[in-house]
């Protein structure tokens, strides 16, 4: 189990991220095509909804995605914290836009998936709120990042925030249960049936599935960025990049 | 145990933090006004800005009062570590025998007694500036009591990680008012639940556990964000 260890070195985990990034962007492009065709195809048109229930296979992936990714950059943080390892620190930055993005997406699709239904773009419900409360969590996140020139004390600053802005993302997964909100609550749960027909919960988690790898995809590409920047004159990096292969 | 026998124990550390910071707020009693001032203005800015209707004044008046609350707190936040950063003495105060996080209790506790609790001796003439009967004066001082605190308390950790930044302020704001929010939806809700007949014990209860939690973990936090700020 040890070999696992060297990876936590920028100069071995590059190559290896390089080599992975298009598989996980790959099996999200098919992954996203299934689900899309189940989704906007396959599935049947809502009783209540009509067609306009479809956005589900937006909203659901992104706004897991932008919680699991917050959770997943606070889990970075703590190894940063605790072993200083600086990988740890890279990858919870290459995180952060992609959460950022997918917690946009989650509100947008939201409001348009809102006015149809609910007659209104916007609720300030607790869900919703929350979920924006997470939005400018991010941002401050990558502010805070930016700000800092020194990048050692940029990573602990930021790692430190998200530790910190961690709580706020069980209060956004428990909120349609301790509030009285317009969000519906759970209609999927690990100990329970599904209340939704099995087709669209199969929609549904094959576009989280995609969500999830593109995720994956997207913060090797841009941790491979973030290596670049930060080692750029390190030894390895010239000698990788002379003797390179596509 | 030093050999001149002073104390170097947790709770000297917070009532030298807390003893230093009120003489230098008395010292420099402007800075303090000047949040208050700030505090007034802004207060004043919204019946300007929304129109006179003592209706909408008195709907809006508690959460009005909690926001600007929030936002001189924010005000204020820049003097808890900057000053002590900038002469040294912050880096005196790591290197001290008395524990840092005891230090650091005793500077937000005098920041609280030069901040929120002057912006609660306000508070009633503002509400009357909104219509607020007594009743939710008194509700909302109680949410103010239990709010303000944990303001500083989490307004330390945020102002310490922003420690010489530039676009101070802002960031500080940036980073601060999310973590703001719970504190301001018990808050205002506690009044606006008073005003519906409501109970106001569980709004109070979830304040309380705010205050507490922040009390046991923002020190600790603080702590940490000065000693990244430091390093």
């Amino acid at each position: 189990m040890a070999w696992i260890y060297r990876y936590a070195s920028p100069a071995t985990f590059y190559p290896v991220a390089g080599m992975l990034a298009p598989w996980f962007m790959a099996a999200a492009a098919l992954l996203a095509l299934a689900g899309l065709y189940i989704g906007l195809i396959a599935a049947p048109t809502d009783f209540q909804q009509g067609d306009a229930y479809r956005i589900i296979y937006l909203h659901v992936p992104a706004a897991w995605m932008s919680m699991l990714i917050y959770v997943v950059m606070a889990f970075y943080g703590v190894l940063y914290l605790a072993f200083n390892t600086r990988l740890s620190a890279m990858m919870m930055s290459a995180l952060a836009p992609t959460g950022a993005m997918f917690t946009f997406l989650a509100l947008w699709t939201g409001a348009l998936w809102g006015r149809p239904t609910w007659g209104a773009f916007w609720v300030w419900d607790a869900r919703l709120t929350s979920e924006l409360i997470l939005l400018f969590l991010y941002l401050g996140f990558m502010a805070l990042h930016a700000a800092i020139d020194d990048t050692r004390r940029a990573d602990k600053a930021a790692a430190l925030v998200a530790i910190v802005g961690v709580v706020n993302v069980p209060i956004i997964y428990f909120s349609v249960q301790w509030w009285n909100t317009l969000h519906q609550g759970a209609s999927v749960s690990v100990t329970a049936s599904p209340k939704m027909a099995s087709i669209m919960l199969t929609g549904m988690l094959v576009m989280g599935l995609a969500a999830w790898m593109y995720a994956i995809g997207a913060a090797l590409l841009r941790v491979q960025a973030i290596i670049v920047e930060r080692e750029a004159g390190a030894d390895w990096l010239g000698r990788y990049l002379k003797g390179a292969k596509a | 145990m030093p050999i001149d026998g002073s104390r170097t124990g947790a709770w000297a550390g917070f009532a030298w933090g807390l003893r230093r910071d009120l003489r230098l707020a008395v010292r420099s009693i402007a800075e303090v006004l000047v949040v208050l001032g700030f505090f007034f203005v802004v207060v004043t800015l919204f019946p300007l800005g929304v129109g006179p209707d003592p209706r909408i004044l008195q709907l809006i008046g508690a959460g009005v009062i909690w926001v600007c609350a929030m936002l001189a707190c924010l005000m204020s936040l820049t003097r808890l570590f900057a000053a002590d950063l900038a002469d040294g003495t912050l880096e005196q105060m790591l290197l001290a025998e008395m524990p840092f996080g005891a230090i650091v209790c005793g500077k937000i506790g005098a920041h609280w007694l030069t901040t929120g609790w002057p912006l609660m001796l306000c508070t009633p003439l503002v509400g009357v500036q909104f219509g607020l009967d007594a009743g939710e004066v008194g509700v909302l001082l109680l949410t103010l009591a239990l709010g303000t605190p944990v303001l500083s308390l989490i307004g330390g950790i945020m102002g310490a990680l922003t420690l010489g930044l530039r676009g101070g302020g802002a960031l500080l704001a940036l980073l601060l008012l999310p973590l703001y929010v719970p504190v301001l939806i018990f808050g205002v809700g506690a009044v606006d639940s008073y005003s519906a007949g409501l109970g106001i014990e569980g709004h109070l209860s979830i304040l309380g556990a705010e205050l507490l939690v922040a009390l046991v973990g923002a020190p600790l936090a603080t702590a940490a964000a000065v000693r990244i700020a430091i390093d």
